[in-house]
């Protein structure tokens, strides 16, 4: 079963839509025995930062989150995903999960609108558990962005920058696109993930 | 880079797709969410319902159509007609939609757009807006499905909504609509010269040269279009094969 963690911020509902979808048994919840028997774990995320952290706090799942993403796969989607890493900076500085090193930032394309909205491609930069060949669009809603080694990171998009599209570590990973809105290539990631 | 989309719309009048020609004579053409899922199918990059019923019951039929939508296509879905207020994007947004796409309601209550933006993210916010060249050599702004003209400069009307938050803006030229003969190239500049927020260029498109054509002469970010893809005169993976040969990126 896959947790899909319910902190109050989180597009859950398209990620549900999409697991139902692919016949992957899934479960919202925001009970940390859930986060515990499920072999999987899902961290979405819609809004700012520091708020969805805060939330995330409050709901007392942090310890949890950390202590189960060792032993298996947890993936961040979107503001999720940059809650993986150490820290964010959108409005002030704020204490991220850790679980990535680097921390989130500003983008700052040349000549090109913030938020980064629309269909953009993957380029390869390291295969992963969920990504093996580029080329493929997936769906972006963002203004902010991961800064972290190439190591980490799966595959970059170009946005008048390299932007960070699907970072790992370990048993960790995140999609700063929406798999759940990126058509097929989307769900075949979901697929992957569930089968890791 | 970012790919040029193709979006097809479907306007929805109690439960059914139907598609008129300049706002009048509607046809009935099947069924929302099979032909989203088709649309799907071939490669559309989003989505747009857009509900013509504007009544009590219409609207409950409405979020059933994309409730039911959400749980088979997976690319995003924007909802539109008769969006008066931010409960009213809070009601869509839960069924399913990624965005909400205001019109009318938003020319006589510009605080809707900022309101929305503030609440729900501006990514979600697209603001619909039916205008027409007029004999001062600019264009108006019209409402109520081009009926009725608000003697509102279409310059200042897409400045005011990039100051307000909107994401996006699709433009629908009521000189091309249903004609056929390509998108309104002038009016589509006209505004990309002046927001640098997204434009959906809407209205006009009856081959697919018009679709190269937008993207060649204009920076818009994506073409809407309804009648070609309904009467299968043109698929959605017909015209992205057609821009990759232009040599314009397409998913």
């Amino acid at each position: 079963m896959i947790a899909i963690i319910d902190y109050g911020a989180g597009n859950l509902f398209s990620v549900k839509n999409a697991l139902e979808y692919l016949k992957i048994e899934n479960k919202i919840t925001n009970n940390a025995d859930d986060l515990r028997s499920a072999d999987r774990l899902i961290l979405p995320g819609v809004g700012a930062f520091p708020d969805a952290m805060r939330m995330l706090r409050e709901s007392g799942l942090v310890n949890v989150i950390k202590e189960e993403a060792e032993k298996k796969p947890l993936l961040g989607i979107c503001l999720g995903m940059q809650m993986l890493f150490e820290k964010g900076y959108e409005f002030e500085e704020t204490d991220g999960l850790g679980l990535i090193r680097g921390s989130v930032r500003l983008m700052t394309p040349e000549n090109l609108p913030i938020p980064h909205i629309g269909w953009n491609e993957l380029e390869l930069n390291n295969s992963c558990g969920l990504l093996d060949k580029g080329g493929e669009y997936v769906y972006f809603v963002h203004s902010y962005a991961a800064e972290c080694p190439s190591e980490n990171v799966s595959a970059y998009c170009d946005y008048g920058m390299k932007v960070p599209a699907l970072v790992f570590s370990g048993n960790v990973y995140g999609a700063q696109f929406h798999p759940e809105k990126s058509g097929e290539t989307g769900l075949n990631i979901l697929q992957r993930f569930a089968k890791l | 880079m970012l790919a040029k989309r193709i979006i097809p719309c479907l306007d929805v009048r109690n439960g059914k797709v139907v598609k008129g020609v300049n706002f009048e004579g509607v046809k009935d053409v099947g069924d929302p969410v099979e032909l989203a899922v088709e649309y799907n199918r071939q490669g559309a990059d989003e989505i747009v319902f857009y509900d013509i019923t504007a009544s009590y019951e219409g609207r409950g039929v409405m979020l059933d159509v994309v409730r039911r939508t959400a749980q088979q296509v997976f690319v995003p879905l924007c909802v539109g007609g008769g969006i008066s207020s931010v409960d009213d994007f809070r009601e869509v947004l839960r069924a399913g939609a990624d965005k909400v796409s205001v019109n009318s309601q938003a020319v006589k209550n510009p605080k809707l757009i900022s309101d929305a933006a503030e609440i729900f993210g501006s990514q979600c916010v697209v603001v619909g807006i039916d205008a027409k060249r007029n004999d001062k050599g600019g264009y108006s702004v019209f409402i109520n499905g081009g009926r009725v003209d608000m003697n509102l400069d279409l310059g200042d009307w897409v400045k005011e909504i990039s100051e307000r938050g909107a994401g996006e803006i699709c433009l629908n030229s009521i000189d091309t609509d249903g004609v056929r003969g390509g998108f309104d190239i002038d009016m589509l500049n006209f505004v990309c010269e002046r927001v640098s927020i997204p434009v959906i260029a809407s209205g006009g498109c009856g081959a697919i040269g018009h679709f190269s054509e937008v993207f060649e002469k204009t920076n818009s970010s994506a073409a809407l279009a309804a009648s070609l893809f309904h009467f299968k005169e043109l698929t959605v993976g017909e015209i992205k094969t057609h821009l990759r040969e232009h040599n314009i990126p397409a998913r």
